[in-house]
């Protein structure tokens, strides 16, 4: 399948689905990179490393912060894949590049499609590709 | 999608008006094209959220924009920080976490901004008029501007909201247009009753309700009162910011542009219709308790997310009366707010009584709550969803007068008539 993509780049790591919608300020520590909303039924998860599924988008808009602090901390998923184009996740990221950090691909995809990835590895390209990455596993 | 920069826009990208406005206006920009919006679109003022500290690299940002001599071009006002400056000594910060809290907050005010330091600006004299096109971040703040004055922005991100104050633009797309600002939803009240309706505790409920149904799409809300104060649509909005992404509700006979249902659905069908019964509203109620059912204890009372204005005062006042707290009762507020209560007399009184008044930041933003973790309740649907994440303690959700009388008694002590 192929998203818009909101932010180039190539990434792969492991899906982490999120079943119920996140914000990042209040629901991500952005010291550890793990889901600290103990509601959350991604509680104590780590999304860092990860291809992060975020079908419905949530909360603060201190999010683009805890972003910024994640890839400044070196915490921050492997990709984004959202459901709904949101500007403030993905802002984070822009900010990222601008302060000369590395940055990661954020894709916006049909929610169906973000449902019907199957679990385990998946690959991002550059073009927007996602697909779940080939028989290797690192 | 196809996206226009007019010449001003692009002088600006190209440093016409300095180097602090060019990086500003490159994040404008992206954002407008992430966001897929045609053009950008001149504001009337900001409001910024990015001033509270989560981390080095937000101070790093923003000393990046001062540096490169950046300044807001649009009257701008300051949302919480992480410090109570006027009553300093007060948290449990580490000395280096509070010295860079505190440069975030310097840094803030040296880009030009209104030292206000509040979640309520709308209540601390930054008011756009209807229809203004405004840059705000903030999801309460944001869900107020549109929905309660009928002014436009965008849920923005931090940072975007500084780009947009200092190149005085914001992207053209979603609640800045008539087409996106059309409910789609309707969420009908009513067949509660008139006394659960006639409730504060009622709001944040229904915001709580509103946000989880909703997401982000604009919904009309039918069956409230017509006297519904401002109080209760600030209370609505920011527990449905918390539970979801909503930007602008309308209720209908109430707010702005939405002198009825027809209007407020731009003449068209909507998507969905909800009609809300009592079992619904208790299930979005209960959700904002996270302690043990059947416990009555508490260790500490909260109100104030967002900040206290001076009716609510006057209402803990009312309710207080000449009793006395049993546990710690805190309210936030903004400084304009509590230098009209002092005018007014009331903070002696509530202090005698036991309340702690914080002003510029708050109990869920920063370590001031009893250091011992423990039951907190509060008649806010913001703080409720907040603060087990950010301060490890249980909730208890009550209204105004459940919290007062539970501070008094010292156990959680709620009427729940209104519910069944």
């Amino acid at each position: 399948m192929k998203g818009r993509v909101l932010i180039e780049g190539s990434a792969s790591g492991p899906l982490l689905r999120l079943t119920a919608p996140l914000s990042f300020w209040g629901g991500v520590d952005p010291k550890t990179g793990r889901i600290s909303d103990p509601r959350h039924p991604e509680y104590d998860r780590s999304i860092n490393g990860t291809v992060l599924a975020i079908p419905q988008p949530r909360g603060s808009s201190s999010s683009s912060a805890i972003m910024l602090e994640l890839i400044a901390r070196g915490l921050a998923p492997a990709a984004l894949l959202l459901g709904e184009a949101d500007a403030i996740l993905a802002l984070g990221i822009v900010v990222a590049r601008e302060m000369g950090h590395p940055t990661l691909p954020a894709l916006e995809l049909p929610v169906a499609e973000l449902e019907r990835l199957p679990g385990g590895m998946i690959t991002v390209e550059v073009d927007g590709t996602v697909a779940p990455a080939a028989a290797h596993k690192s | 999608m196809t996206f226009a920069l007019t010449a001003a826009d692009q002088a600006l990208l190209e440093g016409a008006h300095g180097p602090a406005a060019a990086m500003a206006m490159r994040i404008v920009a992206e954002a407008a094209r992430l966001m897929g919006a045609a053009s950008l679109v001149p504001v009337q003022s900001a409001h910024l959220d990015g001033c509270l500290y989560h981390g080095d690299s937000g101070v790093h940002f923003a000393e990046r924009m001062i540096a490169l001599g950046g300044k807001v071009a649009v009257p701008t006002t300051l949302n919480v920080g992480a410090l109570d400056l006027r009553h300093p000594g007060r948290d449990r910060f580490d000395p280096e976490t509070r010295a860079m809290a505190r440069r975030l907050m310097a840094a803030s005010e040296a880009l030009g901004a209104r030292a206000t330091w509040t979640c309520a600006p709308y209540q601390a004299g930054h008011r756009p008029r209807l229809g203004a096109h405004v840059a705000w971040g903030e999801s309460n703040a944001v869900a107020f501007v549109n929905s309660v004055l009928g002014a436009r922005t965008n849920r923005l991100g931090d940072f975007l909201d500084l780009c947009c104050a200092v190149t005085g633009r914001a992207p053209c797309y979603g609640l800045h247009l008539d087409a996106e600002r059309r409910a789609r939803l309707v969420i009908d009240t009513s067949a509660l009753s008139e006394r659960l309706r006639a409730l504060d505790a009622f709001y944040p409920v229904l915001g709580a309700f509103l946000g989880g149904e909703a997401g982000s799409t604009v919904a009309a809300i039918t069956g409230l009162p017509a006297d519904t104060d401002e109080d209760r649509l600030k209370a609505l909005g920011a527990a449905a910011a918390s539970t979801g992404a909503v930007g602008l509700f309308r209720a209908v006979g109430i707010t702005p542009e939405s002198p009825d249902l027809a209007t407020a659905l731009g003449g068209d069908e909507p998507e969905r219709r909800i009609a809300l019964t009592p079992e619904m509203l208790r299930a979005a109620r209960d959700q904002l308790s996270t302690a043990a059912a059947g416990s009555d204890r508490i260790d500490a009372v909260a109100v104030g997310s967002p900040h206290f204005s001076v009716p609510e005062f006057r209402a803990l006042a009312r309710l207080t009366g000449n009793a006395r707290y049993r546990v710690p009762v805190y309210a936030c507020t903004s400084r304009a707010s509590l230098d009209e209560i002092e005018r007014e007399g009331l903070r002696e009184p509530l202090e005698v009584a036991g309340l702690t008044i914080i002003v510029d930041t708050c109990v869920v933003v920063a370590p001031m709550l009893p250091a011992e973790a423990g039951v907190l309740m509060t008649n806010s649907g913001k703080f409720a969803f907040y603060a087990p994440a950010n301060t490890g303690f249980a909730t208890v959700y009550g209204s105004l007068a459940d919290c007062v009388a539970s501070a008094v008694a010292g156990k959680v002590t709620r009427d729940e008539s209104a519910w069944t």
